[in-house]
């Protein structure tokens, strides 16, 4: 598959990314290694094959359902840019 | 042909519903509602890097009851995936849910329509976490985000687009609210959000097979609106097809204050949500005897009983309804039964004079302070004829709710016990004939229906004590007699 310009644009959208000319040459170049690197697994035959979606075997791993775990609000909102007494802050997602 | 009867509405719902768990789906965060911002979060609830999510085993079991409630199959074998987007309340950049791999598939639910009943449809309903809280209007420049909802429980069920009408819809979040509550999943709250509805509208000419451009009203926080909207929406888009113009496919918004609806986004943007199976959360299988277990924990559903009840108790189809609205009322009803069968009278008292009561206080069933047993013995008081209805009802049962005396005790001590012992009954009776001699005239004359007159003076003079039947008789003796008193 031939990656274009376009392709990796809506892709470093979808990941809030942002390049510039020469990063965009260099990410393309990297991504159009990797889907050679899947196009060549594609090759195999998988027939039959149930796809892998987990790496171990584990199942049912579940849990109680009991309160417990919580940490502060103070230590909860200790990391956050912007923040008042209450809440994390975030410019204005919506217009007014 | 009207113009609307020229078209045709097809609507299918999406209704989220918050489970009634303790803790949250993966993280032991407590999941109620109404606490202070950011109080019940974790590093996992904020997805921090690192962190070990577990599935909340309550959760799967609630998810495959409501599965089992609404006739779906259950598939054994599950996982979660991530669904990517970023919006400042999803702190992990993805939404866990099964959204392509539901825990429950097809189904229905049942709903009365004026032609009968109507089997409608479901396409899955699937476990997934509820998002954060943005809130817009507190603060000027910013945007403040509480995250004490993020990774709640929830299930999205999901209809088929068979829905004909908003009468339909209305009906169906009624009776699926209803059914949320009976089995005990969800508490039904539509104003604090446990249960919410989005809405997917299309029209088409009646016979056309193709469905028309469908647009999706979201939020539709209560039953009401829910019906509003969609007729709003109907009337927006038979006007646009009316006037030769074309619907676009759109998200919408309610607006609850003058009842209309408004574009949110056009055009969908071409949403990607990479979904791939969430690699921290092992997946979850379920055993045929654990699905068994389920469904034999399920309490019987509305419909069943109610039919049980006209069937086994000769309930009229209405009283048996009234009983099953809620699985309280049927509840209360059933353990009366184990100590009074006159199944009539139990429901008579419990809709008519008790259901005053809760009603005046705002309780239900399962607040009643009223032992079913203490209920027993005042209808078999009533029954007996010690008591009669209006007087047991009016004056006895108030207090008999909180309080611990025995309705026996009670109308001894309020002196309202019938009296049948005729010495007594014979004082009333004459005076009740004396006062009214020219009524006696009349009687004798033929006019036999004064005989209710006479019955009612009687009750007037014995303050409600004279047990009725026992004065009709004595009166008509009397009356009947040729003695001039």
């Amino acid at each position: 598959m031939e990656l274009t310009d376009e392709m990796i644009d809506d892709l470093a959208h979808l990941a809030r990314l942002r390049f510039s000319g020469e990063e965009r040459i260099s990410v393309k170049k990297d991504l159009q290694k990797m889907i050679s690197f899947v196009e060549k697994l594609q090759e195999i035959d998988t027939t039959g094959v149930k796809p892998l979606l987990h790496m171990s075997d584990t199942v049912n791993i579940l849990r109680e359902d009991e309160v417990q775990g919580s940490i502060s609000r103070e230590d909860a909102l200790l990391n956050a840019p912007v923040k008042d007494e209450q809440f994390f802050m975030v410019p204005k997602v919506i217009k007014k | 042909m009207t113009i609307a009867g020229k078209y045709e509405v097809v609507i299918g719902l999406e209704v989220h519903a918050q489970l009634q768990t303790a803790s949250k789906l993966f993280s032991g965060d407590s999941a109620s509602f109404g606490a202070s911002p950011n109080t019940h979060i974790s590093p996992i609830t904020m997805g921090h890097p690192g962190v070990l999510p577990r599935t909340n085993r309550k959760a799967i079991e609630y998810a495959v009851k409501m599965g089992l409630a609404c006739h779906c199959e259950i598939e054994e074998d599950n996982y979660f995936a991530r669904k990517n987007y970023f919006y400042p309340d999803l702190p992990k950049g993805y939404q866990v849910t099964q959204h392509t791999t539901p825990v429950c598939k097809g189904g229905y639910v049942t709903i009365n329509t004026p032609t009968g009943k109507k089997n409608i449809q479901l396409n899955r309903i699937h476990l997934e976490e509820d998002a954060g809280k943005s809130i817009h209007d507190l603060d000027e420049n910013y945007t403040c985000i509480d995250l004490n909802r993020a990774g709640v429980p929830l299930i999205e069920i999901v209809t088929e687009p068979v829905l004909q009408s908003s009468e339909e819809a209305w009906q169906y979040v009624t009776v699926l609210r209803k059914l949320v509550k009976w089995i005990g999943v969800c508490d039904g709250n539509m104003e604090e959000g446990s249960l919410r509805c989005d809405a997917n509208i299309s029209i088409r000419l009646q016979g056309e097979k193709k469905l028309g451009t469908r647009v999706e009203v979201k939020n539709l926080n209560s039953i009401r609106n829910v019906k509003k909207a969609i007729d709003y929406e109907v009337e927006r888009m038979i006007a646009i097809v009316e006037s030769g113009g074309t619907i676009i496919q759109q998200t919408r918004s309610f607006d609850a204050g003058n009842d209309t609806t408004f574009a949110l986004r056009d055009k969908e943007e071409a949403n990607d949500y990479r979904y791939f199976a969430d690699p921290d959360l092992p997946p979850f299988h379920l055993t045929k005897d654990f699905i068994k277990t389920m469904q034999v924990s399920l309490p019987s559903l509305p419909e069943q009983l109610a039919t049980q009840y006209q069937q086994e108790f000769g309930l009229s189809e209405y009283d048996a309804a009234q009983l099953c609205d809620e699985k309280a009322t049927a509840d209360y009803f059933e353990s009366v039964t184990h100590f009074c069968k006159n199944y009539k009278a139990v429901a008579n008292w419990m809709l008519g004079p008790i259901r005053e009561y809760l009603n005046g206080n705002n309780f239900s069933f399962d607040q009643l302070s009223l032992h079913p047993e203490v209920l027993a013995e005042l209808i078999k008081l009533v029954e007996e004829g010690q008591l009669n209805f209006s007087v047991a009802s009016s004056r006895i049962l108030p207090s008999l709710i909180n309080g611990k005396r025995s309705p026996l005790q009670v109308a001894e001590e309020m002196d309202l016990l019938q009296v049948s012992d005729s010495t007594e009954l014979e004082i009333w009776v004459n005076e009740a004939i004396r006062s009214m001699p020219d009524k006696v005239a009349e009687y004798k004359k033929g006019k036999k229906n004064l005989i209710g007159l006479f019955v009612g003076e009687v009750k007037k003079i014995s303050k409600g004590k004279a047990d009725p039947r026992s004065v009709k008789t004595l009166l008509e003796q009397k009356l009947d007699e040729n003695t001039i008193i």
